[in-house]
């Protein structure tokens, strides 16, 4: 593939306008409900962005990230409730077990490939749905309601060291938008590094990169290890803002399927896509509910799945895909349909 | 035997021919074409709700009414098929799932709109007056009518579907497709009418499906999530693209949701958890599925 991208200077320039308006407009537009919005699209992106290192980098589809997601939000919490431990300590500990999980899943699940893989994978977050929802000790189908930091005076009060802020929105939008950061920077170093190029060499052609000597197993094995080790840190995250965490929230379908979404319709395997994907859907998707999907009604999930369907149908490399489209085409290519039909079959059965 | 266990062994083997026929269309479609349609559960719940709008409007039993079913959704899936799935044929498999997965997200989320999240239920059918609802085969060991004649149809349109696949033209058109598009094509067989004839099959079987479990399962718009969720687990532990992987596979699930909880020991609400348990413990063996072929 070509290199696509921009010159340093202007990447740099357009980096720093992009965190510029990040930092400042949470501190100008002082409102909720923007707030919220922003938190949520720090989560999404980071999410999205934690798929994409093996989603898009590897190719390896996952429909059950979700998992770990649950695993960062039930360790925290649970050490929390049980232990009284900091969010900070417990956040460490979600990561190390998401990892344990990674390892112990990562070498049996990585035989499989295409539609097997995907449907392994919401297996075995299903596995932990159906487990956290009948299991006492982790507070069943019900969840976990976190306590509330207090004062002497016996108030709610911010706590940096406990991870919650109970008088403003503002520190969870930074800590969100200071998350995804984290995010993307690794996906960056890591798209930069060998380990990208191996990444996307399994994803090409994975039997082409083991006969040239890219240890494949390990490869996929790694990716899959930083990808759930960042989202069993935005669990924790997660599980702090809402202060609460039930099972069909955190290792649902949905959640798996949603942030496979984002980093989709962003466009899977680029750097930026997942951000994208974040900024477009995230509000979008938070405006038809709290204008359309009022009393249960649902409809705001019409919408939804429209609009799912239309992306698909329109545009399928996703937004970063966009501008290949307004570009003026220099070469016309001979018969386009064809190697994208044997490319697709390649690609579900290798 | 304990009579527990042998009813739960008779009605894991009831359950367990509906799933089959759940998962046959979902097989058959991914035989044809390789895509996987995440909107089959989506499929099983219009067809279950067209079984209780006729009941409800017309009084028509869903036995009675089973054909118009079938029927209507062998057009849903003709549309699917010609509206959204053949604009995607050539698309990345990213874009292909969530073709489907929005599909299904949209008829689920039309339903509830259309018809409110309410679980409904067809009060007294036919089938559960015949014999006073249920036939004992024994002390302790009962077999409910509706589930036993749901079976039964459920493996009747098994046999046909493997007929109509295995004994004749079309069918044979069919596997000419689903082996070689292009080459099948230079043979003067119209791929895209095959790919629409396959819709159309599949749908019709989820549609039977959705008509017998009308009889006496509760019809609500999400009623097809786990029903589908189980179709994922056994068409890919029959092997993608097997119509007998699907029925030994649909039966296995069966037996293993009803029949493992009682022998391990383990509360019934773990029983999906054992399933997608052995569906992982037997791919990690045959990654293709029992009767993949890759």
């Amino acid at each position: 593939m070509l290199d696509r991208r921009l010159p340093a200077p202007l990447t740099l320039t357009a980096l720093a306008v992009v965190i510029g308006i990040l930092v400042t407009t949470p501190l100008l537009i002082n409102n909720n409900v923007f707030h919220h919005t922003l938190i949520l699209i720090g989560i999404y992106a980071a999410l999205a962005q934690a798929w994409n290192i093996l989603g898009g980098f590897a190719g390896q589809i996952s429909l059950g990230n979700a998992i770990f997601f649950g695993i960062g939000a039930y360790t925290s919490s649970l050490l929390l409730v049980r232990a009284q431990l900091s969010p900070w300590l417990g956040a460490l500990a979600g990561m190390a077990l998401a990892m344990v999980l990674a390892l112990l899943i990562g070498y049996p699940v990585f035989r499989l490939a295409g539609h097997y893989l995907a449907i392994a994978t919401i297996a075995l977050a299903e596995i932990a749905l159906v487990v956290f929802q009948n299991l006492e000790f982790v507070g069943g189908a019900a969840g976990i309601s976190l306590p509330i930091t207090r004062d002497m005076q016996g108030r709610p009060t911010d706590s940096w060291w406990m991870l919650q802020f109970n008088s403003s929105k503002l520190p969870y939008v930074y800590l969100a938008l200071g998350v995804l950061g984290v995010v993307q920077v690794v996906a960056t170093l890591l798209d930069r590094s060998w380990i990208g190029f191996f990444l996307r060499a399994i994803k090409n052609d994975q039997t082409a990169a083991a006969a040239i000597g890219v240890p494949v197993a390990r490869y996929k094995l790694i990716a899959l290890l930083i990808s759930s080790a960042c989202t069993a840190l935005i669990g924790t995250f997660y599980a702090q803002y809402l202060l609460f965490v039930d099972p069909e929230t955190v290792f649902g379908l949905s959640l798996s399927v949603l942030i496979a979404l984002v980093a989709i319709l962003g466009g899977a395997g680029s750097l930026w896509g997942p951000f994208l994907g974040a900024v477009v859907l995230i509000p979008l998707a938070e405006a038809t509910r709290s204008q359309l999907g009022g009393r249960g009604t649902a409809f705001d999930l019409v919408i939804y799945g429209l609009l799912i369907m239309v992306i698909a149908v329109f545009q399928p490399a996703g937004l970063t895909g966009l501008p290949e489209r307004f570009r003026p085409r220099q070469r016309t290519s001979v018969a386009p349909a064809a190697p994208a039909d044997t490319q697709m079959e390649e690609s579900l059965r290798s | 035997m304990d009579a527990t266990i042998v009813q739960a062994v008779l009605s894991g083997a009831l359950i367990g021919m509906i799933y089959a026929l759940i998962a046959a269309g979902l097989s058959l479609i991914f035989g044809l074409m390789e895509i996987v349609n995440f909107a089959h559960g989506e499929f099983l719940m219009l067809a279950m709700f067209s079984s209780f709008w006729m009941w409800e409007l017309w009084r028509l039993d869903p036995l009675a009414s089973l054909p118009i079913t079938a029927a209507l959704m062998f057009g849903v899936g003709v549309l699917t098929n010609r509206l959204l799935v053949m604009r995607v044929l050539n698309a990345p498999a990213l874009a292909q799932i969530f073709a489907t997965f929005g599909l299904g997200l949209f008829l689920r989320a039309s339903a509830q709109y259309l018809w409110t999240a309410d679980f409904r239920a067809i009060q007294d059918p036919f089938l559960s007056r015949v014999a006073g609802g249920r036939i004992a085969l024994g002390r302790d060991v009962f077999i409910g009518v509706p589930q036993l004649v749901a079976a039964v149809i459920a493996a009747v349109a098994f046999a046909l579907l493997g007929l109509l696949i295995r004994r004749t033209r079309l069918g044979l058109a069919l596997q000419a497709v689903a082996e070689d598009r292009s080459t099948a094509a230079l043979m003067g067989i119209p791929a895209g009418r095959m790919f629409d004839l396959g819709w159309g099959i599949a749908a019709a079987c989820v549609g039977i499906a959705g008509a017998v479990l009308a009889s006496f399962y509760y019809i609500y718009p999400s009623v097809g999530v786990t029903f589908a969720l189980l179709a994922y687990i056994i068409v890919a532990l029959g092997g993608f693209g097997s119509i007998t992987g699907a029925l030994i596979a649909g039966i296995m699930v069966g037996l293993v949701e009803i029949v493992a909880p009682l022998l391990l020991g383990i509360p019934p609400a773990y029983k999906y958890a054992l399933v997608f348990t052995l569906y992982l413990l037997v791919v990690l063996v045959r990654p293709q599925g029992l009767f993949g072929r890759y």
